[in-house]
């Protein structure tokens, strides 16, 4: 068994280890800077976003310091940063977060872990491109921090023109270099997971008995491929007017200011689904397995994925509508962008749906996927406000629209992302973590959010402006509320923090499968095994639960023997 | 792998542990080469739109100033933008023979045809060194360098009278010898902008062509030691297909250069 995969292990030349799993069957700092294993991969990418995450969390503490108090005065400034500095921790907050974080964060982590395992594979596709894209991340990330050594960015995570390449004298060009070559890194990832998707699936596994997680991935890989090469352009022709005055965006050269805004957003509104839409993946896993009922509504689930990802291509003009771009434009993006609620609200439908009647257990995943439906139908509802054209130009650039995607597109990244945290974490490391903290830090995490960004939706319908350092005095209630939140939020990242380092030192042996799922990545071991499964799994519908049942010896689930076919490939 | 998966006929596990080429994960050949075509295909499409993202710069400021593109126009040699299509589109047939001879197993025509799709490239660049080097001696350059000399200004009116004469163009061409350029931002910003569309798409298509170049020596190496047969020619028929694009854009970057004014 284990031994005919050591034959073609030459690749990884961990062979000789066969039976440890993948954390202790090589050894040394080599053995993971140079992995091609997926399942290390994802693990670095996993500390390389939970840093981001760290670091942009960081500015915004920093920035929500600084609003605290209205009021702009010189001690004020002495104490707490200027309006400059501000600048640079809002702008830094955007773009680490957009960035370094929301992109990354599921696709990359989660994705290259479970993918592979949820088809029964033994990697991804292109185990070596996989690599390489880890170190465009890397790269990236590090001119990122190069930046906040040069001088820091004041643009706004969105770089407009002429400010970014006419005035701004902050660090533009490293900047923009950085967001190419993170590009390149999210291009190349989900060009693999598309390959990998077509092309190592079980013999058996059709494309609608995956799990919907990869359905999802698979979506999200699509806008990965075709929107992110147009940022890529954007930003390296960003970087060629900085250095050489070529003058596309620059009126004073005859260029088009517009024509970047336009650019800018055709990747970065479909961006917007590539952070979503690996989250509503997680939630897809998490609901069904917690309510023990098959997931309502498979085939629509699929589908509302794909056209999520299809309209999201064709909305980007809902940003620029006081840009000046012509009425009949407004009238027809405002259209298209109302029809997304169709293919969202279905998801909504579907997940409460999964739950009626279901045997719904309160763990720690859980938690953050029903905390992830609230947030996202009030961020998904406060969207059709912004669609609308005259509620857009009442609420355009305030706290408002802040507000709205903090909900919709924040909300689902975090929820999303600790659900799925915490959901993998048996499996990832081998460990169980303690319940009731998670669930503490769960309930501190939605409390801090709501805090922080409810007060924002109020201020903005009453006019407070985005990107202000300072304001009157009629805002400064909800600007305290909203910093008080922001604490809270950063008080409950630390208690995850903490129980899942405890659970690392002291925490219990994971069973195999302790939540009794019935996808295939949960008949690995816990830890996986180094080529992720000893015995060929056994496949079967990935939400039929009756597929598993209750073993009191280790606490956890097993398959039940002699149901469904092995998951050749 | 199970022993159950080894003992099912149906799977194609003969290969195991005698394809050197076959990467542990992948059960089959075949199964890696379709994974293989299905990457480079959906690289071929990044590339498509990465320079969609320029042609629509180029759309944008053609149909705000028609005038301007007809006027750059007379800058460019058409005779060189001609030759250099005909080099590659000739290129683009060898990459493809390469292909066929390495499903066949020919390694001399395997190995030629890749050199002589080397040399085409490297052709194509020389003429393209030639074409930079001259505007960069005339000013013929982008955005605010964009400053050109008498002798080009002269010569382009020439070219244009010699055609037929179109008054409108010498009339603006004439002012432009009034220096200095900078100070006639208005009138000149267009066809500074012709020049910065100009350098920067037929820029990054020559960036393009040397990163092909390098792909084809890399296979030329490769092939001299025989490592490509007719179970495993992956590498070839992905730099082909690549190559095939490279030609592509340049296809379409000729004619809304050089001819269609």
């Amino acid at each position: 068994m284990a031994g005919e995969v050591s034959l073609n292990g030459s690749m990884h030349g961990t062979h000789d280890h066969v039976g440890g799993n993948y954390l202790n069957a090589t050894k040394g700092l080599k053995s993971w800077l140079l992995t091609l294993d997926h399942k290390r991969i994802g693990i670095m990418y996993l500390v390389s976003v939970c840093i981001a995450l760290a670091l942009g969390g960081t500015f915004a503490l920093l920035l929500r310091t600084k609003l605290l108090h209205g009021g702009y005065t010189p001690e004020a400034a002495a104490f707490i940063g200027s309006s400059k500095d501000y600048n640079q921790w809002m702008t830094l907050h955007g773009a680490v977060m957009v960035f370094l974080f929301m992109i990354p964060a599921i696709p990359a982590a989660f994705g290259n872990f479970v993918l592979p395992m949820m088809l029964g594979a033994k990697d991804v596709a292109f185990p070596k491109l996989n690599l390489f894209s880890y170190y465009l991340y890397f790269t990236g990330t590090v001119m990122f921090l190069v930046v906040l050594v040069m001088g820091g960015l004041d643009t706004g995570w969105t770089m407009y023109a002429p400010y970014s390449i006419v005035h701004s004298k902050t660090a533009v060009p490293y900047a923009t270099l950085a967001v190419f070559i993170l590009g390149f890194s999210s291009i190349l990832t989900g060009l693999n997971f598309i390959a990998t998707i077509h092309k190592l699936r079980p013999k058996g596994m059709t494309p609608f008995r995956m799990p919907l997680f990869l359905w999802a991935i698979y979506a999200t890989s699509v806008i990965q491929v075709l929107a992110t090469p147009v940022i890529g352009i954007l930003t390296f022709m960003l970087f060629i007017e900085k250095i050489m005055g070529i003058g596309f965006f620059n009126p004073a050269l005859g260029g088009d200011p517009l024509l970047f805004q336009h650019l800018f957003w055709f990747y970065s509104h479909p961006a917007v689904y590539i952070m979503v839409l690996p989250a509503m993946g997680v939630i897809n896993e998490v609901i069904p397995t917690f309510s023990r009922k098959p997931i309502f509504g498979y085939k629509m689930m699929a589908f509302s994925s794909l056209a999520i990802a299809f309209i999201g291509f064709v909305v980007w003009g809902h940003h620029l509508f006081v840009s000046g771009q012509s009425p009949f434009a407004n009238v027809a993006f405002s259209a298209i962008t109302l029809t997304v609620a169709v293919p969202s609200a279905i998801k909504v439908f579907n997940w409460v749906s999964t739950m009626y009647k279901g045997d719904i257990h309160f763990t720690t995943p859980m938690m953050y996927a029903l905390f992830f439906i609230y947030l996202f139908a009030i961020g998904g509802l406060t969207g059709i406000f912004l669609t609308a054209l005259p509620g857009n130009i009442h609420t355009h650039d305030t706290y408002f629209v802040i507000a709205h995607f903090h909900f919709v597109m924040v909300g689902a990244v975090i929820f999303g992302f600790l659900a799925g945290l915490n959901y993998w974490w048996p499996k990832i490391t081998g460990k169980l973590y303690n319940n009731k903290a998670g669930v503490l830090g769960s309930v501190l995490i939605f409390l801090g959010f709501n805090l922080t960004f409810l007060p924002q939706f109020v201020m903005g319908l009453k006019g407070m402006p985005r990107r202000y350092a300072n304001y009157a005095q009629e805002f400064e209630i909800y600007h305290q509320l909203s910093t008080a939140g922001a604490y809270l939020l950063g008080v409950g990242f630390l208690t995850v923090l903490l129980y899942l380092l405890a659970s690392l030192a002291k925490g219990k042996k994971a069973p195999s499968n302790p939540w009794g799922a019935a996808s295939l990545d949960w008949q690995s071991t816990s830890p996986p095994h180094m080529h992720n499964f000893e015995k060929t799994p056994l496949m079967g519908d990935p939400y039929d639960y009756s597929l598993v049942s209750h073993d009191e010896k280790t606490g956890g689930y097993v398959r039940k023997p002699g149901e469904g076919s092995s998951a050749h490939h | 792998m199970s022993s159950t998966a080894t003992a099912e006929p149906a799977h194609a596990h003969g290969h195991h542990g005698h394809e050197k080429n076959l990467a542990h994960h992948f059960d089959t050949m075949e199964q890696q080469f379709d994974a293989g075509k299905i990457g480079i295909w959906l690289f071929l499409a990044t590339e498509v739109l990465f320079f969609g993202g320029l042609f629509t710069v180029y759309s944008i400021y053609r149909a705000n100033h028609p005038q301007l593109y007809h006027i750059g126009q007379y800058f460019l040699t058409w005779e060189m933008g001609a030759i250099n299509t005909a080099v590659l589109i000739f290129s683009s047939l060898t990459a493809a023979w390469a292909v066929r001879a390495a499903q066949l197993n020919q390694k001399k025509i395997l190995v030629s045809m890749l050199v002589i799709t080397f040399l085409c490239a490297a052709t194509f660049m020389v003429v393209k060194y030639f074409e930079y080097s001259h505007k960069i001696h005339e000013g013929v350059l982008w955005g605010q360098a964009f400053n050109p000399s008498d002798a080009e200004l002269n010569h382009v009116i020439e070219k244009i009278e010699h055609k037929g004469g179109d008054p409108k163009a010498i009339e603006f061409l004439e002012a432009i010898k009034e220096r200095p350029v900078a100070e006639k931002k208005d009138m000149v910003a267009p066809l500074q902008m012709f020049f910065s569309i100009y350098f920067f798409m037929t820029g990054l298509h020559g960036i393009h062509v040397l990163v092909g170049m390098g792909l084809i020596a890399w296979l030329i190496v490769r092939a001299s030691k025989g490592q490509f047969n007719n179970r495993y020619f992956a590498p070839v028929d992905s730099v082909a297909l690549y190559w095939h694009i490279v030609d592509l854009i340049w296809i379409f970057l000729f004619p809304l250069f050089y001819l269609i004014g």
